[in-house]
């Protein structure tokens, strides 16, 4: 009974406070920090009782605007497919999340709860056999539309999507050959040693490759700059063309929440997780002998706000890329996923195997 | 850039995109960190205005516009109050857009015969082209009321009636945001003023 309990909070706080918060909180921060790169003010029209708050309220406003818009259903549409799609594609986005570790465990009245939603073995897969998942919502609701345009915007987001599926899939193979594990939390605490007694042993020094084709390919599954060949609805017509209202609020936010998954899964797999730099279980201890001791809940809460640091960073760097480089053609997006990034995650597989196996 | 750069090989790096993507990053990255700091001077009030950011907040601070932009029409009137206008119709005449509706009436005087008895701009069919004010051989249409927000909730809103058109003034309040444009001498009155 107390494991449900647990597990229904940790989803509260991990899944509807901070994933959904961070979701909301980007669509401010991408109308700022586009405005703040491109020497604009940016949003700052919203304002309750003459308050601005340098545009936050924009959050707000825009979700008003979203349920108040006309939900447009067009002629001949699929009824049930066309309301399910954009919750399917966001299920699977959320869903996702139910793996990834955001901190150590925390210790309430002797019983010890791993800071997990789902403390599950196969992690790292059944992250991938979610995301892959979410193509479903793309495609079904760009057929349910009753538009041929949408169809070939839904066909054209669904070809990008599984050909990077596989490139994603195939660049993380040589973290898990470096941790051989795929649960992870265990590759997370494997990342908290120390190499050499002062360098923290993250996932990004024995895989930088890894680490940027693992980026690059995870910006192309969230169909974002530069690869939202699929998204520009308005300009070549994407699969959610025919989508109004909430229905389109549903797809964009599906958009943001995979941003935050690819984000955090960098965060896991490359940058340390929720470890924060000499911070070990029992506190502070640095390399030059010096050490704080701190209670468990200190601990929890401050690898939790590492965590949510690095995803934090993660995503502007995310923001900074989104609002800098041009979007690719379609059939440069595919020549870089087959032609390129696979190739190299897959010499990069055989480097990783080849070292760990003789040296 | 050559305009002839663009036809030259790439080099290998240049080939490979990543130090290109790189550059970019940065020339951005610094954008954003100098507006970032400016702006969170600006918002702890060391600074008074936000530098780097080339926005206008519109409803407050409004763009100095240029003297010559073509604004929405008037109608001038004499000394004595009646409109300069003398129904010629030359206007309504070269109008592109078929916007102006004049209905002429007969005037007592025997100097000025005719004035208009409506005169209508349509606005919604408009294109702003200033011909009608280049046309009227009285100076009697002007597109000088620095009046940019004319948005209206239905065709009928965009109907400019004689009425209105009369009580427009020049708005020299809007030309005043150029300091160096005001401190040019006054040109030449036009021979319709003098
Ligand atoms: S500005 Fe051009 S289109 Fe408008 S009323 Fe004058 S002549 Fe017609
Ligand atoms: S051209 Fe001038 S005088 Fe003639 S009708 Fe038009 S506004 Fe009146």
């Amino acid at each position: 009974m107390s494991e449900i309990i647990a597990t229904a909070l940790k989803i509260l706080f991990f899944v509807l406070v901070f994933v959904f918060s961070t979701a909301a909180l980007l669509t401010w921060v991408e109308r700022k920090q586009s405005a703040l790169m491109q020497d604009r003010v940016g949003a700052n029209r919203a304002k309750i009782f003459g308050l601005r708050l340098w545009g936050l309220f924009h959050i707000i406003a825009d979700s008003l605007k979203m349920f108040l818009k006309e939900d447009f259903r067009p002629q001949g549409a699929e009824k049930l497919l066309f309301l399910l799609a954009p919750g399917i594609s966001m299920f699977f986005a959320i869903a996702a999340f139910a793996a990834i570790p955001f901190a150590d465990v925390l210790v309430v009245g002797g019983t010890a709860h791993v800071m997990q939603i789902a403390a599950l073995d196969v992690g790292i897969l059944y992250v991938f056999a979610t995301m892959s998942m979410a193509v479903y919502g793309v495609v079904l609701g760009a057929w349910a539309s009753n538009n041929n345009y949408s169809l070939m915007g839904g066909l054209r987001a669904s070809a990008q999507m599984i050909s990077y599926e596989v490139g994603i899939g195939v660049s993380i193979i040589g973290v898990l050959l470096v941790f051989q594990t795929v649960n992870l939390q265990e590759i997370v605490r494997a990342q908290g040693a120390l190499l050499g007694g002062w360098l923290p042993k993250w996932g990004i020094l024995y895989q930088p490759i890894g680490f940027l084709l693992f980026f690059t390919t995870g910006l192309a599954e969230t169909k974002r700059i530069p690869f939202d060949a699929p998204e520009g609805e308005s300009e070549i017509i994407g699969y959610h063309v025919e989508f109004t209202s909430m229905r389109f609020g549903v797809y964009f936010l599906t958009d943001l929440i995979e941003t935050v998954l690819i984000a955090c899964i960098t965060v896991t797999l490359f940058l340390g997780g929720w470890q924060v730099p000499y911070l070990t279980a029992a506190g502070f201890e640095f390399p030059w002998g010096v050490s704080l001791a701190l209670s468990n809940l200190t601990v929890t809460v401050l690898q939790f706000l590492g965590f949510s640091l690095k995803v934090a960073v993660l995503l502007w760097f995310m923001m900074l890329i989104r609002w800098t480089l041009p979007r690719f053609r379609y059939d440069q997006v595919m020549a870089l996923g087959w032609k390129i990034l696979l190739p190299l995650a897959l010499l990069n597989i055989f480097v990783t195997a080849a070292i760990i196996l003789f040296v | 850039m050559n305009v002839h750069d663009k036809y030259k090989p790439l080099t290998f790096w240049e080939r490979t995109y990543l130090p290109r993507i790189w550059d970019g990053l940065v020339l951005t990255m610094r954008h954003f960190f100098f507006n970032l700091w400016h702006f969170f001077l600006a918002s702890i009030g060391v600074q008074r205005e936000w530098k780097g950011a080339v926005t206008y907040q519109y409803p407050e601070v409004r763009r100095p516009i240029w003297p010559r932009l073509r604004t929405l029409h008037r109608l001038t009137k004499r000394e004595d109050g009646t409109p300069r206008c003398v129904a010629c119709m030359m206007c309504e005449t070269v109008c592109p857009a078929k916007c102006i509706y004049i209905v002429a009436g007969e005037r007592p005087e025997k100097q000025i015969e005719k004035y208009p008895l409506q005169f209508d701009i349509d606005l919604g069919k408009c294109v702003f082209c200033g011909y009608c004010v280049e046309a009227c051989p009285e100076d009697a249409i002007r597109m000088d009321t620095g009046i940019l927000e004319f948005a209206a909730y239905g065709r009928n809103g965009m109907l400019l009636t004689k009425e209105m058109l009369l009580s427009f003034v020049p708005k020299k309040e809007h030309y005043t945001a150029r300091p160096d444009l005001e401190a040019r001498p006054a040109p030449a009155p036009r021979l319709s003023e003098a």
